[in-house]
């Protein structure tokens, strides 16, 4: 029986052989270093701020495993010898594949500062930062202050995880304002907003010069590369991005024989079949890079879903149907502390749209709540919305970008796509009366309908 | 903040302790006349039981309640082994006559109910005399101390969001020493009121003047209940209030349960009691309310002219069509997270315990084992009281009327309701008795499952399988085993509390009534996917 061997036990991984099993009898094995179990990086977050317990975030019990014929083997794999077909284990064991699937993820990024290494300094990627986190700020007496080195999602995460526990947080953030290079200025200063009123010490345009050590290995304090200011902390979060987690990939390449080495460049390079340059040798999730980018799209999308719909994509191809990896409209989404956030289809922030997309805004005067819809500027086609504070279906989005409908249809039956929980106020008419004045439209919003949302596209 | 915390959490402790503490004061005995005018009342006809119980009760001894409830139970016994002696010899002696005269002397009910009846009449002391003052000194501070507990929160949480901080590093939400405090003293609580009711009779002396004012007649244990369920609910919704204030579906939710606890289920039927009728709880639907169709109720009913048959009417009414129409609307939810108050307890008291149902599918393999044959139990039984009750036999289908209906109020009633179901809300989450054991759920269930609007609605690919959903579903429904798939939840024992849409921190799930078509929606490649692969693999 053909053997398939996944490295890394993660959402692609998982996905990935869980779709295998439904498909085929193959045998399969998933190796990972970090956990016996898949568990949910996404939820690390909640075990640290105790709403949940570790085995929580495992989403299949452990009997799942054996009951649908998972191998699941414990270890870390140093080396990948593809023609051997074989993998290498750091304890020298070896395992046989026909087919390799490398889901191994991402790590932290490390910017070769100063003292990035001395002990308290950590990212947030693995169960090992959590226990690492546990151990060094279990609490406001051991950690009298936390600084937080990156303003991205893991960043804003790590802030709310140490507040949650009254521990002080400083905040640096490269940028003038908090991720604004993926979020219109409007959205991104509410966030800062959000920030500060959660009594988080935020930073903007503030880089790290340096970590320094107290005399034993431990970090005392980090040194602020524009002011010179010596901030006195006890943990400091490294949470500047992350990258593929292919070191031992690289470390297989054979120079003698560069094209039995697998490919890479950022991450493993990857085509539309998410096939590497080795035969048998794919690579989905977040370590994987296209060639090409798909559209708007990264070349390597370090997110939950697209590990997931490759997970899905792949096992087709595995299972004798080669499908291409063709991912349909961008989502996405995300929670700032107590603010919500999903986008659907593209908006560019200020930084990086092209000229002909235009953006309407609107924000609740009091409440955390806005949105930003993005259109053509000549089309008036809508190209995408990014909504905080409110829940959108996703169904009806994904349909209007199929459509291609303008911006005044997305208006006009705005109340379909709500998603807010029952008896929420709904927001419809004052967006869609901004909406009027600014663009000298006579939009009517709709009611909702529910044989709108359920018609077959 | 801290500080007042603290100092409420102080308040509440010592209204709890004297609250618990008055169950030793106080002195009982009656004069001799006294026991002659209850042996009247009663229409006991035994002239054991008057010595017996003169001897017991009117003593010249302080006697506490424990002292004077053995004495009583022992007079009691007293008479009733003396009958039990005579029959015996009678028989033995085959003096049917004789022997058949002796069953009008025997005294049957239970001991410690028979001791309460006295107890109420013969209790004197500080407690008593100041009802007032001990109002104040145990719900009064209790009420005070606990709203100083949870009223900082409002500023203490930050702003509004969900705030499950720190639930699974304290020891009262996190099964440790004080969850099992509260454990013990629910449990006792229960024990005692449904199996010892005489040692708490204190504490109805307390709610004495309120229950004159609302029906006229003294408190029972059960006015004590029912009032303190009030209380209770009162203070924990304001804590719901506060914890959940972003959420409006938990806000009105919350006023509802409410709502439906103090009018419905405390108000009407007091009233109703103090203008000589019944006292009905409207909303309280068989076979939830398994005695419905007891003989004492049917009798009762049937004797309070057109207001008894009104009851009547409607109870069947509730349960034949209103539930199941609700049901097929909106969903169970309707019922049993907006009027119950079983619900209504667990989704105020039980709130800060819900993540602790247990969401192996071994667990709902057993709910179902259970929840079914408990509806099936209280069927059983409602068949066999109904049949006997018109045919006049002791039992249908070999069935005896008078024991299922014990067995089934001990087993059911008291011990699964009551001490499982509220008791073991520290350690085994606030929705026992809702999930496993509540026959009028496992019908709702059923209904909803095969034939309702309602659903929760899976958000398209949003699921980041984090968890939040299923740790904090009451019910123990693997809420992001559905979640993750893109598929939609229906499941019969969904009570619709929307917590897992609230805690939810992508916004994947949607309570809604929509059209029954396309309800159910199996996926294995979510949305967000290819299209073409989506068609392939969804349409298998
Ligand atoms: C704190 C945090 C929050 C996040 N929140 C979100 C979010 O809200 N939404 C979102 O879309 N995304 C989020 N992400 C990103 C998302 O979690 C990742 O994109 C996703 O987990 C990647 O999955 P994967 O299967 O590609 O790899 P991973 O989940 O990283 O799994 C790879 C596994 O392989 C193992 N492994 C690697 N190399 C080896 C080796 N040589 N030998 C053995 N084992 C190896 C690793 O230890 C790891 O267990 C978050 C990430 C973090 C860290
Ligand atoms: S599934 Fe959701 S709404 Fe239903 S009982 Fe569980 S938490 Fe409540
Ligand atoms: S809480 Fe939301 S995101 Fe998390 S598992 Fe449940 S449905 Fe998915």
């Amino acid at each position: 029986m053909e053997h398939i061997v996944i490295i890394g036990n993660g959402i692609s991984g998982v996905t990935l052989a869980r779709h295998i099993r439904k498909n085929s009898d193959k045998e399969i094995t998933i190796v990972s270093a970090e956990t016996d179990y898949f568990f949910s990086r996404t939820a690390l977050m909640y075990v640290y701020m105790g709403h949940m317990k570790f085995e929580h975030t495992q989403p299949y019990e452990s009997w799942f495993w054996k009951k649908n014929r998972i191998n699941l083997k414990k270890g870390y794999v140093q080396q990948v010898d593809p023609k051997k077909k074989q993998l290498v284990f750091s304890n020298n064991e070896t395992l046989s594949y026909d087919k390799l699937v490398l889901a191994t993820g991402s790590k932290p990024n490390k910017f070769g500062w100063p003292g990035q290494d001395l002990k308290g300094v950590m990212g947030l990627y693995h169960k090992q930062d959590l226990e690492n986190l546990e151990k060094h700020a279990p609490n406001n007496k051991v950690c009298k202050r936390a600084v937080i080195v990156g303003g991205g999602l893991i960043g804003i995460e790590l802030a709310e995880m140490l507040h949650s526990r009254n521990i002080p947080v400083t905040f640096l953030v490269r940028e003038t304002s908090f991720w604004n290079g993926v979020l219109p200025a409007g959205e991104s200063e509410m966030i800062n907003e959000h920030i500060k009123e959660n009594h988080i010490d935020l930073r903007l345009s503030t880089n790290l010069k340096e970590i320094v050590s107290d005399e034993n290995g431990r970090v005392k304090s980090v040194i602020i590369e524009e002011t010179g200011e010596e901030i006195p902390c006890d943990v400091v979060g490294l949470t500047a991005g992350v990258s593929p987690n292919i070191d031992f990939i690289k470390n297989s390449e054979t120079s003698a024989e560069p094209s039995r080495s697998i490919e890479t460049n950022r991450g493993i390079l990857v085509n539309r079949f998410l096939e590497t340059n080795i035969k048998d040798v794919y690579a989905i999730g977040d370590c994987a890079e296209q060639r090409e980018a798909i559209g708007n799209r990264r070349p390597i999308e370090a997110v939950w879903y697209t590990g997931r719909m490759m997970g899905e994509t792949l096992a087709q191809t595995l299972c004798g149907n080669r499908v291409e990896y063709k991912p349909g409209h961008w989502f996405n989404s995300a929670k700032f502390i107590d603010i919500e956030y999903q986008t659907y289809g593209w908006v560019f922030s200020e930084r990086s749209k092209k000229d002909t997309e235009l953006h309407f805004h609107w924000r609740h005067p009091k409440e955390n709540i806005c949105i930003t819809v993005a259109y053509d500027k000549d089309t008036n086609k809508f190209l995408g919305i990014n909504t905080f504070g409110i829940r959108m279906r996703h169904k009806i989005f994904d349909r209007w970008l199929t459509e291609e409908r303008d911006v005044n249809h997305v208006m006009e039956y705005l109340a379909d796509a709500n998603f807010d929980p029952e008896f929420y106020r709904a927001y419809e008419k004052e967006i869609i009366t901004k909406f009027n004045q600014e663009n000298n439209t006579n939009i009517q919003p709709r009611k909702k309908s529910w044989k709108r949302i359920f018609a077959k596209a | 903040m801290k500080a007042i915390k603290n100092i409420g959490l102080i308040i509440f402790l010592t209204g709890l302790s004297i609250f618990t503490g008055t169950i030793f004061t106080g002195s009982f005995s009656l004069t001799t006349s006294e026991v002659e005018a209850f042996i009247q009342e009663k229409g006991y006809k035994s002239d054991v039981i008057r010595k017996e119980l003169i001897k017991a009760a009117a003593s010249e001894k302080e006697l506490n309640i424990f002292d004077f409830s053995s004495r009583v139970r022992a007079a009691y016994q007293a008479s009733n082994d003396h009958y039990d002696a005579l029959i015996a010899r009678y028989d033995a002696e085959k003096n049917w006559d004789k022997k058949g005269e002796q069953y009008q002397y025997k005294i049957y009910g239970k001991p410690h109910t028979l001791s309460y009846e006295l107890a109420k009449k013969a209790g004197k002391g500080y407690v008593k005399d100041n009802a007032g003052m001990f109002w104040w000194l145990t719900f009064g501070l209790g009420i005070i101390g606990a709203l100083l507990f949870i009223l900082p929160n409002f500023v203490l949480l930050g702003p509004a969001g969900i705030k499950n901080n720190g639930i699974y590093l304290e020891s009262a939400t996190n099964r440790g020493w004080i969850a099992w405090l509260v454990l013990i003293y629910l449990v006792s609580f229960y024990l005692v009121l449904y199996f010892m009711a005489d040692y708490v009779v204190n504490w109805t002396y307390i709610l004495d003047p309120i229950s004159e004012f609302l029906n006229g007649g003294q408190a029972s244990q059960w006015f004590v209940y029912g009032f303190l369920y009030c209380v209770i609910m009162i203070v924990m919704a304001a804590r719901m209030y506060i914890k959940y204030r972003h959420n409006k579906y938990q806000v009105v939710r919350t006023t509802s349960v409410l709502f439906f606890q103090i009018v419905f289920a405390f108000l009407i039927p007091e009233i109703m009691a103090s203008l000589g009728a019944p006292g009905y709880d409207f909303k309280n639907a068989f076979p939830l309310d398994y005695d419905f169709f007891f003989e004492w109720n049917l009798d009762s009913l049937s004797q309070s002219g057109a207001i008894g048959i009104f009851i009547l009417v409607w109870g069947m009414i509730l349960t034949l069509i209103i539930v199941p129409v609700m049901v097929y609307f909106f969903g169970k939810r309707w019922y049993c997270s907006w009027v119950c108050g079983c619900g209504g307890l667990a989704e105020t008291l039980g709130d800060p315990y819900r993540q602790h149902s247990d969401k192996s599918l071994k667990a709902w393999k057993l709910e179902r084992w259970l929840i079914h044959s408990v509806l099936v139990f209280s069927l059983v039984m409602t068949i066999v009281t109904l049949y006997c009750y018109f045919s006049g036999a002791q039992s249908f289908l070999g069935i005896n009327s008078q024991w299922i209906k014990d067995t089934y109020s001990f087993l059911i009633g008291a011990w699964f309701a009551g001490v499982i179901g509220t008791g073991f809300y520290p350690i085994f989450g606030n929705r026992v008795w809702c999930r496993f054991g509540c026959p009028l759920a496992a019908y709702l269930g059923l209904v909803q499952r095969f034939k309702s609007r309602f659903r929760i609605t899976t958000n398209g690919g949003q699921c980041i399988s984090c968890g939040n959903c299923s740790t904090y579903c009451e019910q123990g429904i693997d809420v992001r085993a559905y979640a993750q798939k893109g598929e939609n939840i229906v499941r019969s024992s969904c009570v619709g509390c929307g917590i897992c849409s609230a805690v939810c921190p992508r916004g994947v799930l949607k309570l809604e009534n929509g059209p029954e078509q396309g309800r159910i929606n199996p996926t294995e490649i979510l949305l967000g996917n290819d299209v073409d692969l989506m068609k392939l693999v969804n349409q298998k």
